[in-house]
């Protein structure tokens, strides 16, 4: 007879191992990515209207506001990026062992963060 | 009574593959893109920017790059859907209003890119 088992499912207390914390966020970049995409189809339209409009994605794109956003936005796209490289590894079966999946998830997580950081400073 | 397996219907591997080899799309051409706009001039003006999305090259480039994103999206953001939305009502509103969207997005980027 099967027994029944405890549920503990109080997301606060849930301690998620590396990869676990990888792959709920590479669901949620994912998903505020596509939310994103009308903004930045707007100011792909905007950029590329006449010249007029031009200078005005010029004035938004050089906003400080703006660039807050886009940040966010680049360190989803990468934390997607690296997530889903590391994905497919893990589908021919490279690295599905768990000290390298563990290894491999703290690369996504940190490489995301510090190339975003290289970016910032560029852009700002 | 024949047991028959509750599989769906029939699109998980065909969408686990497509959601690969979209992303591999993706990716090569965000490498592309990348530098592509590094070459560009400090102090770009507006006529250089449109050159660079005329060239035949990153134009249809983006055009396959954008289809595989939207069809990337509409996998994932189904996956989501059907993870926590109980209710099928809701669900199959989600995803009508989803589909729509992308379809949106769709016209748009090509009326983006191919009106330069």
């Amino acid at each position: 007879m099967a027994r029944p088992r405890p549920k503990y499912l109080n997301l606060l207390q849930i301690r998620l191992p590396v990869p676990g914390l990888i792959s709920i966020m590479h669901r949620a970049s994912g998903a505020a990515l596509f939310l994103f995409i009308p903004v930045l189809l707007t100011l792909f339209e905007l950029s590329l209207e006449s010249s007029q409009t031009f200078l005005r994605f010029k004035a938004v794109f050089s906003h400080w506001a703006f660039k807050l956003v886009l940040i966010g936005l680049v360190w989803a796209y990468l934390h997607h990026l690296f997530a889903g490289i590391r994905h497919l590894a893990l589908d021919l079966h490279y690295g599905s062992e768990l000290p390298a999946a563990r290894a491999t998830s703290w690369i996504v997580l940190v490489g995301a963060i510090v190339l975003t950081a290289i970016i910032t400073v560029k852009i700002w | 009574m024949v047991g028959r397996e509750v599989s769906g219907a029939h699109y998980g591997l065909r969408d686990w593959l497509a959601q690969r080899v979209t992303a591999v799309i993706m990716a090569a051409y965000t490498l592309i893109i990348l530098v592509a706009i590094a070459g560009l001039p400090r102090t770009m003006d507006y006529w250089q920017w449109k050159l660079l999305w005329q060239a035949p090259v990153i134009n249809y480039a983006t055009v396959l790059f954008i289809a595989s994103l939207l069809f990337h999206a509409w996998i994932g953001m189904r996956n989501i859907f059907m993870d926590y939305i109980k209710s099928p009502g809701l669900r199959l509103m989600l995803y009508v209003l989803t589909i729509g969207a992308l379809l949106l997005y769709a016209f748009w980027s090509i009326q983006i890119l191919w009106s330069l």
